[in-house]
């Protein structure tokens, strides 16, 4: 692809590398084939670049993982649920081209804390919640574990079409170790050393001098789109709701039509038919409300929780920018260690452009991914909504033709007076 | 000014109608040789606001209806001649009514439209007041008068043909009649409850029926407003999303335009729903129509049961009193009587006494018997004319019960095919997006 060839001892030195956990920031890319070997952000940035400059049409897509079985699992202390994550992969990088795991969902949670620290503002997709808060009666009832599963089963599928978390470490450990809990066993990650707790990133980003321009109206879109798809799940639930009491009625609606066919005589026929066009449409009614809840539903709360991954990313950037700046100001006013301190503040300063560089080209990945999920979601329901209408067309029409049938068979047997 | 389908149907003969469904007025069960109709076209054309002052003098508004006649032979000669008119207002409508169902106890009269709006959802409007709720009312009045004039019997009443043409003094030629004094007796006998020995079966299934008939109208209806306010909701909170995609679309670069006119769709669908829910506030009027009519039929039921009643009760009597005849000539006592104890008690009363009860028994038992023949021949045309009016409603209702059902379809077909077209303008804005 770029043409450069990774000199033998610069592999070696990698290998090194390797051990020092210091530089777990950037990842280690697939040597067998030839690609660039990133130790700079900025290479690695190269890299994602000219991936992008390839149009990424199916055929390209290398990797294919789905997440299903669910299997409950009992022990001494807990009770879990094991997931099959199921690999098939050309990828030479794999020993294999299929691996079938089971991972459990704190084994998730660890995968893409590990993806986030490597790659603090990449955006990385979000996980389903740990547990729903209201109505939640029992943590692994059916409809949760299956919201769940289809979750991690995207969750995995997006890491693996995103050009350089697909290609992290951790995700192949992840997707193809037997046992996960040795490698989990790591250490603290980068961030947990440089200290980064919630306070700390607070502090450190109430220091920021001023975000630059694209950066502050990524914030703001952020903000304003995480109230929009706030808004519009909150709406979409609503509809749900009401179409279910609406649903409830009808089904005490349409049998009325038949029970008064009990006392009727040439009205009977008619009155049990609409009963029955009722009743069909209150299934067509009650599939709707279910194909809302299965396609929609989950992905407006993908897209909550994505706004919620964007404005953490913005957090991480800033504080960067922020600790850089710290740096740069603490060099400007001591007048010994300079040589030291620039060393650090140059560090500092190309890790901030890094990460500017990556959060700008995955922004706009991440846009287009937005717009094509959401689209999709849409475009799907409102199709769901012509099919419901048509199908309940269909049924009225059908009690229509019934009843010209029989008109004109009445009509038949009179005499013309 | 006339409705559609009216100059068709005016002076048929009651030939099969098109089974073409829609709102507009039809004229429901037109029968052959039903003089006034055929003589004269009636329309409730407007309605108006009036005020002045009621019984106890008191100010009050009211709404008046026009009324418009125009004979026959105008229509079909092409006349432009302007049409009689008068108003009248719901009270003399009630009165009409009260007066017809007391006059022909055999008749399943007509009800008038309800007097104040029920079965309400709860965005419709109660207000008797309200345009729509006048509107339908309006259509309701006409509706009455239309069946009525068509009715074989009615038809031909002076009382009614008096209500049609002379505006003033009509109340007062009513009460003339002196209608409201079988009126009170009627309401009476209706609310009694009295054992009837032999009752006509097919009466009684009917009055079964009736009762079936008002059960079953009022839970639909009941249960109908119930499902318009849900779907009201429903569509309702749609407008939400046209709300929030224009907000949305004002951030968004490629997804703006497709998002912002998704948005107006969402609007027009949730402002569909208040046309098509009154719409269907007139099929839910087909059925308070005959949930009303299930009243006037269990009406006639009942006269038949106080006919009954009143036979057997003249026929008893008279069987008493011929006993009586017939102790008081041989002095035997079969059955106890005050007089009979008392002559035991004290002693045989005298001959000329016994002779003067005697003639006054024979008068009694003279009088009785003819009676028992009147009441016995009132019950018997009762039972034959109730009975063919009653096949008469039972074949009206089977025909407008099953064209108030397909004009339902027709409505639901009408909101499918709305709902289709929105969806799928949406459906473009969001591929667009």
């Amino acid at each position: 692809m770029s043409g450069q060839t990774v000199p033998v001892d610069y592999s070696g030195h990698m290998l090194d590398l390797d051990e020092d956990e210091d530089l777990e920031v950037f990842s280690k890319a697939p040597v067998a084939d030839g690609n660039p070997m990133p130790n700079s952000p900025s290479s690695m940035v190269n890299q994602f670049r000219l991936e992008e400059d390839e149009p990424q049409d199916v055929n390209a897509k290398d990797l294919f993982i789905t997440v299903d079985n669910p299997e409950s699992h009992i022990t001494a202390i807990e009770t879990f649920i094991m997931y099959r994550v199921l690999t098939k992969t050309t990828r030479s990088e794999f020993d294999s081209s299929e691996y079938e795991v089971h991972r459990r969902y704190q084994d998730f949670l660890w995968l893409r804390s590990r993806l986030e620290e490597t790659h603090p503002t990449l955006i990385v997709h979000p996980l389903p919640e740990k547990f729903v808060m209201k109505g939640m009666v029992e943590r692994f009832n059916d409809d949760f574990i299956h919201t769940r599963r289809k979750a991690l089963h995207r969750f995995l599928n997006k890491i693996s079409e995103h050009p350089i978390l697909s290609y992290n470490q951790h995700f192949k450990v992840f997707l193809t170790a037997e046992e996960l809990t040795s490698h989990r066993k790591q250490g603290p990650g980068f961030l947990s050393r440089m200290g980064e707790t919630v306070r700390a990133v607070a502090n450190t980003v109430r220091g920021l001098k001023s975000r630059p321009e694209e950066f502050a109206a990524m914030q703001e879109y952020v903000d304003d789109f995480s109230n929009k798809i706030c808004t519009v799940d909150k709406v979409t639930q609503r509809i749900i709701k009401e179409e279910r009491e609406y649903l409830d009625e009808l089904k005490q609606y349409g049998p009325m039509y038949g029970q008064w066919a009990e006392s009727e005589g040439n009205l009977a026929e008619p009155l049990k038919a609409v009963a029955s066009c009722v009743e069909r449409c209150g299934k067509e009614t009650e599939e709707h409300a279910h194909h809302l809840s299965e396609v929609l539903v989950p992905t407006l709360h993908e897209y909550i929780l994505c706004a919620e991954t964007l404005k953490a990313v913005m957090r991480r950037r800033d504080h960067i920018q922020a600790e850089f700046e710290a740096k740069n100001e603490a060099l400007a006013s001591r007048k010994s260690e300079q040589e030291a301190l620039q060393e650090e503040v140059d560090g500092l300063s190309d890790r901030m452009e890094g990460s500017n560089e990556a959060l700008k080209g995955d922004w706009f990945r991440w846009k287009a991914g937005m717009r094509t999920d959401l689209k999709s979601a849409f475009v799907s329901s409102a199709e769901k909504n012509v099919d419901y209408y048509e199908k309940c067309l269909a049924v009225w029409e059908s009690f229509l033709l019934s009843q010209r049938a029989e008109s004109s068979d009445q009509q038949d047997g009179e005499d013309v007076s | 000014m006339a409705e559609d389908g009216r100059d068709e149907l005016l002076g048929t003969d009651g030939d099969s109608e098109p089974l073409v469904a829609g709102r507009s007025l039809r004229h429901k069960g037109v029968e052959q040789g039903c003089s006034l109709l055929r003589r004269m076209e009636i329309c409730v054309a407007e309605a108006e606001k009036r005020s002045g002052r009621n019984t106890v003098n008191m100010q009050e508004i009211f709404t008046v209806y026009l009324i418009e006649t125009r004979s026959m032979e105008a229509v079909s000669e092409g006349h432009n001649s302007a049409p009689d008119s008068l108003w009248r207002r719901y009270s003399e409508f009630e009165l009409l009514r009260s007066y017809l169902i007391v006059t022909y106890p055999h008749v399943v009269v007509a009800p008038l439209p309800e007097k104040r709006a029920e079965f309400v959802w709860h965005k419709l409007s109660a207000d008797n007041m309200d345009p729509d709720f006048v509107e339908r009312r309006r259509v309701g009045l006409e509706n009455f008068l239309v069946r009525v004039a068509s009715h074989s019997v009615l038809s031909n009443d002076k009382i009614l043909y008096h209500f049609l043409t002379e505006e003033h003094g009509w109340r007062e030629v009513v009460y003339e009649t002196g209608f409201q004094a079988k009126a009170e007796s009627r309401l009476r006998a209706l609310s009694a409850t009295f054992r009837v020995r032999n009752t006509d079966k097919r009466f009684m299934d009917m009055k079964h029926y009736s009762d079936e008939l008002q059960s079953h109208t009022s839970q639909l209806l009941r249960a109908r407003a119930r499902v318009a306010d849900r779907l009201y909701g429903v569509f309702k909170v749609h407008g939400n999303y046209g709300r929030v995609f224009s907000e949305w679309s004002a951030i968004e670069k490629e997804m703006g335009d497709g998002l912002q006119s998704a948005g107006h769709h969402m609007d027009a669908y949730a402002a569909s729903i208040d046309d098509i829910l009154e719409e269907e506030e007139h099929y839910a009027d087909q059925l308070k129509e005959y949930l009303s009519y299930a009243e006037a039929l269990r009406a006639v039921c009942r006269k038949h049961e106080l006919t009954q009643f009143e036979l057997e009760m003249a026929s008893q009597d008279l069987i008493s009193k011929k006993q009586q005849r017939e102790e008081l000539a041989t002095g035997i006592v079969r059955t106890f009587s005050f007089k009979g104890m008392t002559n035991k008690l004290f002693g045989q009363e005298a001959p000329e006494q016994r002779e003067a009860r005697l003639k006054l028994l024979e008068e009694l038992i003279a009088e009785g018997e003819d009676t028992v023949k009147e009441k016995t021949v009132e019950c018997q045309e009762h039972v034959e004319r109730a009975w063919v009016d009653m096949q008469r409603f039972e074949e009206q209702k089977d025909k407008d019960l099953r064209e108030a059902l397909i004009n339902y379809a027709v409505m639901q077909i009408s909101m499918c095919k709305k709902g289709i077209q929105v969806w799928s303008n949406a459906k473009e804005c969001f591929i667009k997006m």
